[in-house]
């Protein structure tokens, strides 16, 4: 081999060792975050292979579920797709129009006791807003505030 | 209005098709005369797009409602500004921008670059016309924003809330699009070359640059503008997610910044050629990506406020640019060989190499974690999405790799460097690595990386000030002239380069704030009664009460926060807010932030009773925050002072 063509050689050989490399890199940084989306029943369907890795759980605040202590913001409530319920654990404030039956999507793991720890909690907006009905609005839910400040 | 505007765009559609086709052929039959017609048909262009922008404007002013857009984002109770930008709040309207903004551009590479001899602009300009054509297209069809509307609705929902929130909404998406759109004119001139048969020469590289430096200047600034937006609207004190759409404005900028550096390889030492059209035209791919997964809402993320059929025409679109312009790279690429070699390793290009490898590598990142849930989707069946810890993990080395390279490039000559210049030059600034290893130890970062980019920064940060002492200190001692004169003239003398020396700082700015903000974060979320105070690292805020506000377009309830100096007196106040918008159930948070430039006290109001006796508020502390919105200004500085750059010096240069 002429010493062009082996430097080509070598140069080529080089290339595709950090190619490699960076694409292995990149695949396994994919693996370990990929976060899986899941419906109640589709999590429970897993069994053990839903513990304990990072999913976004979807579906309806179960009604009656809600319970938070405003003191330790220790949140708890269930999100049910109709034929799965999972009960959900969060620290922090519920957003401000929690209400029952509403979409929720939650991140977190869902633990070996049944608990589902979630580390973020969105409400989920369909493709339209949806406008409030009479007595979501917030003049209907809040009087005492606007009466007390004068316009 | 409605009918104007309709016009407008049907006209400007038949126009743009006449450019399209009139402009190539008069070059090749060598019709002076004809070239002329195609180019007023150009210029007619911008004449009826501009009609159609000021009949839509005009529309949503008077609230027109029997125009289709005006009925889907207007409102009588939006107040004017939002009523003016809400142009951009949906998909037709945006798209009337982008076409609006492209037909700007082609009428100025027609006119700016009107002495360039050759067939190069007259093909660009056809290029240009091309890409009109697809969204005159899409005006006409699928995305018309002037589709009449019976009977007439006697007021609209208003703007999406999180569009008419916040005033940076008025500046966000205009520079986004100005830069999203520029990357065209890059695109148009890389195929107007080829078409030309112009390429083998490096001279339209040099108005490829110049392009490509506004559309990068715009589109940096976008981003910067979007992250404050997040910042400022959202709530979560943070300003990067890797949401879809973030990442979409992120990669046409990276490879956009990687061009900018490969360019002058290519210029100094004649390599690069092929690589370079691949960026530009890559560049040009991924600006439509963005527009598509914007617009599509095909990924989920904050920004997919609409979806329809309209991601067919981007995917048939960008189909049709990828296998058009690679058969054409590929027919073209006998003379896009190289032509130089490189000397020795220790060189500028050597560095100017590795900071492409690193860039594309950074873009590959981002666009494999971005693509990735649709593949997954398509090809296993399962609904998943990446989490950001794979993005911060990934990129977090090849960005400590680049901010380093910041500091080796300037130091190292072209071909080679010769001894023993080289040690002094690389050793000095390991003394600002030090210095700044030591402040972030001193800010609480243990992280290795964290540590690493830090030092990084330093090193880069001391070894780009050095390179304007010296050459300061040079003209001082040379021409006897005072510190600021010296640096004005070092800098007018040689304006790209030191331009882009200020666009480093720029970025090392924005490095240290988001390494800073991030590591040294506090983060508080309590309820608070009337009263009561709450400690947040070193700030201490009480909760005065708890208010609400009607207001035309909306309800406004909120908290006020006392800010308490150490000897218990108010020295600030802030008021989170939640604004109710009558087109939506859920409030839009409204954070509201004491900035100044040692860091940030961000409050948000969570939750609060509803006699109003006590609230529930997250209240962050952040340094240097504000480094970020300061450093993205240095960037563009940087940029303006390579652009401002005179037109005879730059072509000597190249020379």
């Amino acid at each position: 081999m002429t010493p062009v063509k082996s430097r080509r050689t070598w140069g080529i050989a080089g290339v595709v060792v950090i190619a490699a490399a960076f694409g292995w890199l990149l695949f396994g940084g994919l693996n370990e975050n990929v976060v899986y989306f899941l419906t109640p029943a589709e999590l429970l369907a897993k069994g053990t292979e839903g513990v304990d890795v990072p999913v976004r759980l979807g579906g309806q605040v179960k009604p009656g579920s809600v319970q938070w202590d405003e003191r330790t913001l220790d949140l708890r409530f269930t999100v049910t797709d109709g034929s799965g319920d999972v009960a959900v654990h969060s620290t922090g404030a519920p957003p401000q129009m929690f209400r029952d039956g509403m979409g929720v999507v939650v991140e977190g793991r869902y633990g070996a006791d049944g608990l589902f720890r979630s580390s973020a909690l969105m409400v989920k907006h369909s493709n339209e807003y949806r406008a409030p009905q009479a007595g979501e609005r917030p003049q209907d839910m809040y009087k005492t505030l606007f009466k007390e400040t004068p316009k | 209005m409605g009918p104007l505007g309709r016009g407008s765009v049907l006209i400007g559609l038949a126009v743009t098709a006449i450019a399209m086709v009139l402009i190539p052929v008069a070059v090749r039959r060598g019709r002076k005369d004809w070239l002329a017609i195609g180019y007023a048909a150009v210029h007619t262009n911008l004449l009826l797009m501009t009609l159609a922008m000021v009949a839509m404007v005009i529309a949503l002013v008077s609230h027109d409602f029997s125009v289709g857009y005006v009925a889907q984002v207007g409102s009588r109770a939006t107040p004017l500004l939002y009523t003016v930008i809400s142009l951009w709040g949906a998909l037709e309207g945006s798209i009337l921008l982008w076409g609006w903004v492209l037909a700007m551009y082609a009428s100025a590479v027609i006119v700016i670059n009107r002495e360039r001899e050759g067939n190069l602009v007259p093909y660009a300009a056809a290029v240009m016309m091309g890409v009109m054509l697809f969204f005159a297209i899409l005006l006409a069809g699928p995305a018309n924003p002037f589709h009449p509307v019976f009977p007439v609705p006697p007021d609209g929902p208003g703007p999406n809330p999180l569009l008419q929130n916040h005033w940076l909404m008025a500046v966000h998406p205009p520079l986004l699009y100005m830069g999203y759109v520029g990357m065209t004119v890059p695109f148009a001139f890389a195929l107007g070359a080829m078409l030309a048969g112009e390429v083998a020469q490096d001279s339209w590289m040099l108005l490829v640059r110049r392009w490509m430096l506004v559309a990068w200047a715009f589109l940096g600034a976008a981003i910067i503008a979007g992250m404050w937006w997040s910042y400022e609207v959202l709530g979560w004190g943070g300003y990067w997610a890797w949401d879809p759409v973030e990442n979409a404005s992120l990669m046409p900028w990276l490879t956009a910044t990687a061009y900018l550096h490969s360019a002058m390889v290519q210029e100094r030492r004649g390599m690069l050629r092929l690589w370079n059209v691949n960026l530009v035209v890559g560049t040009f791919v991924l600006t439509i990506l963005g527009t598509f997964l914007t617009r599509s809402g095909i990924i989920s993320s904050v920004h997919a406020f609409t979806t329809g059929t309209i991601g067919y025409f981007f995917l048939t679109f960008i189909a049709l640019v990828l296998v058009g312009t690679l058969m054409m790279v590929a027919g073209n690429s006998e003379q896009l060989r190289t032509t130089g070699r490189f000397d020795s390793p220790a060189s500028r290009e050597t560095v100017f190499l590795l900071n492409n490898l690193l860039l594309s590598a950074f873009t590959l990142i981002v666009l494999i974690g971005t693509l990735y849930p649709l593949i997954a989707e398509a090809v296993r069946g399962v609904k998943v999405s990446v989490g950001e810890p794979y993005f911060d993990r990934m990129s977090l080395p090849v960005l400590t790799l680049l901010l380093f390279l910041m500091g080796v490039g300037p130091a190292l000559p072209w071909r080679r460097t010769p001894e023993g210049t080289l040690r002094s030059r690389l050793l000095v600034p390991a003394a600002g690595a030090l210095a700044a290893l030591l402040f972030a130890l001193a800010l609480g970062s243990r992280q290795p990386w964290a540590l690493t980019a830090f030092a990084c920064v330093g090193y880069a940060l001391t070894a780009t000030l050095r390179e304007f002492a010296i050459g300061s200190a040079a003209r001082r001692r040379a021409h006897g002239e005072s510190w600021p004169v010296a640096l004005g003239r070092l800098v007018g003398a040689n304006p790209r380069r030191h331009g882009g020396y200020v666009s480093h700082i720029g970025v090392l700015l924005v490095a240290t704030a988001i390494g800073a903000s991030g590591g040294g974060r506090i983060e508080r979320e309590t309820t608070l009664q009337r009263g009561d105070t709450l400690r947040v690292g070193s700030h201490l805020v009480r909760l005065k009460g708890v208010f609400g506000r009607q207001e035309p377009q909306r309800y406004v309830i909120g908290a006020t926060l006392e800010v308490l100096s150490r000897d218990g007196a108010t020295i600030d106040t802030l008021a989170p807010r939640m604004n109710f918008y009558p087109s939506s159930d859920q409030p839009v948070p409204t954070p509201d932030v004491r900035s100044t430039l040692a860091g940030d006290l961000y409050a948000n109001l969570q939750t609060f009773r509803e006699d109003g006796t006590s609230a529930t508020v997250k209240v962050i502390s952040e340094p240097l925050v504000a480094w970020i919105w300061l450093g993205g200004g240095v960037v563009i500085l940087g940029a303006m002072i390579g652009l401002f750059a005179p037109r005879k010096r730059a072509a000597e240069e190249a020379a």
